[in-house]
């Protein structure tokens, strides 16, 4: 084990965990200021990468598909917004689970109907191919580097927009007080939409970054749905910067779970049983970082304390 | 009486009319469609005493659903193949009777459930979906990376389990014999929303904080809830496993645990037959929408969406003419 695979790693870890963040914000977001619970973001993600795959088909540009899959999503975010999500604010989150859970249902098979279900493929850009020597002479493939600058810089940009701009000031303004914000003659149903589709346009993004090193096809979004939502149990609901931690963190127990825990099995196992165990329990292992979290604070690390 | 009897008294000849005529006319898909609703619907009915009675909106039911199937799938492999079962130093048979699977299914689901339990409860609305759904998507991460039993690609169990006095090989008496579990079940939720317990439940639901101003302890009230309604979902799993007689991580999968809350929602939450006719009614559209399109599951959305913008209350709340029981 030496200290390139480690650092290698950490790296891996890391941009998956960015990737986590872009999904985990947007839902974050949704949930601090509008209380809803929207189990469709997946669905989001997944129109992003599809978009991403036919305009990259079509075009051949990279950075073209990246707009289309934020535009695309955020279309179909203030579509969602405004025919079926403005109706459920005032419903029980019973109800809300259900009809984004219908949304799913109509988003994934519409996809498979207009797409087939064969996985499409998104190529990564020639000019972010191939690997790059980083100080150390760690060989690391640049477009999961480039993924990992993207993540961070979506991070720093998102923070900028709530704690500098009027735009942030009216959404935690509306985490706090729906009410009195509506009151004090700011457009709420106007500040939703745009919060919905901010939150779609990051889902999006990821779905297109991700589906050029994973394949795009039906059900993509779903897994990393509940991965965000870990996340955000981690982190605390509402909360930007627990979502940054908690997704870091959830990317770097997965990928250094999976690589290390057969390792660390093998000192005290015979090795088929070892790596089995290990793997087992890496897939576990997320879930178990999360009941420790509740056990320790119950509204995650950075979550408002009831 | 009022129109919801009724209802629950159509239902249940229904249940008992058309496996019957089916027996006749020489129709055994239609017996397993049949048994395929029952098994679900005891498992809503499961759920539903965390979901309607206890608000517990669980979307990780699916766990014990799977860990049900497991049960039977493990046991009944280690029966099949002559292998004993090794968990530390014991060392058991397998089995392929039914009882036997059943008590195992239920303990260890209602283990599941208490562990599970315990954790999330420690928070409430939200969180809890969310926690629900990422501790029921663990067990499917288990079982998926978890070689010793067939991994992704599951177990598959030759010949059905058996019951005393009952051949389950044949369709109709298999079927009744997962009606008659039903009965019982539904049987046990009437007389526990009525009893001390169910009323505890109920308060707790609705104002937390006076059942402690009383003297209850709702946590623990809930928790004890929540472990019922797995047990009752894992004896489902194992009768499921037993129908297909094929155990698989898809029993785990979320899209199980919101099928289940789709039964619910479509009969009517906490309704006694609610889930029933919910699974029923969802066994159909399956199999006459699936006929009909491939992708049948967008008409399943639409339908969804209207029952949830439109109809509160589901089927049963539609047809006898009663809103929603709570919201």
């Amino acid at each position: 084990m030496s200290a390139i695979l480690i650092i290698e790693q950490v790296l891996n870890g890391l941009q998956f965990g960015v990737m986590l963040f872009l999904m985990a914000a947007g839902l974050t977001l949704i949930f601090g200021v509008m209380g809803l619970i929207n189990l469709a973001h997946g669905s989001l993600y997944m129109v992003g990468a599809f978009a991403a795959a036919a305009v990259a088909g079509v075009t051949g540009s990279f950075v073209l598909a990246l707009a289309a899959a934020m535009g695309a999503a955020a279309i179909a975010g203030v579509l969602v917004e405004t025919l079926v999500i403005r109706r459920l604010y005032r419903a029980d989150h019973l109800d809300q689970v259900l009809a984004t859970f219908a949304l799913i249902l109509i988003f994934s098979e519409g996809t498979r109907w207009a797409f087939g279900s064969f996985p499409l493929f998104l190529d990564t850009p020639s000019w972010a191919s191939g690997p790059v020597t980083l100080p150390g002479g760690i060989e690391y493939p640049k477009y999961r580097l480039m993924l990992i600058g993207v993540g961070l810089a979506v991070a720093a940009g998102l923070g900028l927009l709530i704690t500098r701009t009027r735009i942030g000031i009216q959404i935690r303004a509306g985490e706090n007080d729906r009410e009195m914000i509506a009151a004090l003659g700011v457009d709420i149903s106007r500040l939703y939409t745009l919060v919905f589709a901010l939150g779609a346009a990051l889902a999006g993004l990821a779905g297109a970054l991700v589906g050029a090193i994973q394949s795009v096809q039906v059900g993509m979004g779903e897994p990393v749905l509940i991965l965000a939502f870990v996340v955000i149990v981690i982190g605390g609901i509402g909360s930007i910067k627990g979502a940054l931690i908690g997704a870091i963190l959830v990317g770097l127990t997965d990928t250094l779970g999976g690589i290390f825990l057969p390792e660390v099995f093998k000192l005290f196992m015979a090795p088929a049983g070892a790596t089995a165990t290990g793997s087992a329990l890496a897939s576990m292992a997320i879930y178990i970082l999360m009941g420790a979290v509740l056990i320790w604070r119950p509204t995650g690390l950075f979550g408002a304390r009831p | 009486m009022i129109r919801e009897t009724w209802l629950n008294a159509a239902t249940l000849t229904l249940l008992v009319a058309v496996p019957a005529w089916a027996l006749v006319v020489d129709e055994p898909f239609t017996i397993t469609l049949a048994t395929r609703a029952v098994i679900f619907a005891i498992a809503a009915v499961g759920l539903n005493i965390a979901l309607g009675l206890g608000g517990l909106v669980s979307l990780g039911h699916a766990a014990f659903f799977g860990i049900g199937g497991y049960a039977m799938g493990i046991l009944a492999h280690h029966a099949q193949t002559y292998v004993p079962l090794e968990i530390g130093p014991l060392t058991l048979a397998g089995t392929k009777s039914m009882p036997v699977i059943w008590l195992t299914a239920m303990v260890t689901s209602g283990l599941a459930a208490l562990l599970i339990g315990m954790l999330s409860l420690r928070t409430a609305g939200v969180y809890f979906i969310m926690i629900t759904l990422a501790f029921g998507q663990m067990f499917y991460f288990f079982a998926i990376s978890w070689p010793a039993y067939g991994g992704e690609d599951g177990l598959s169990i030759y010949v059905r389990n058996g019951f005393p006095g009952l051949n389950t090989l044949v369709p109709i008496q298999f079927y009744g014999l997962c009606l008659g579990v039903l009965l019982l079940v539904l049987g046990g939720m009437f007389l526990l929303a009525r009893s001390p317990f169910g009323l505890a439940l109920n308060a707790a639901r609705q104002a937390p904080g006076r059942v402690e101003t009383v003297g209850l302890n709702g946590q623990r009230v809930k928790l004890v809830a929540f472990v019922i309604s797995g047990v009752i979902t894992g004896l489902a799993g194992a009768l499921f496993a037993d129908l297909n007689r094929f155990v698989a991580p898809t029993m785990f999968s979320w899209q199980m645990s919101g099928e289940l809350i789709i039964f619910i929602i479509l009969g009517g939450t906490a309704r006694l037959f609610g889930p029933v006719i919910g699974a029923c009614v969802f066994v159909l559209l399956e199999h006459l929408l699936g006929g009909l399109s491939e992708f049948w599951l967008v008409y399943l959305g639409a339908l969804l969406l209207i029952v949830v913008l439109f109809a509160r209350g589901g089927i049963v709340g539609l047809l006898s003419g009663r809103r929603a029981v709570h919201d």
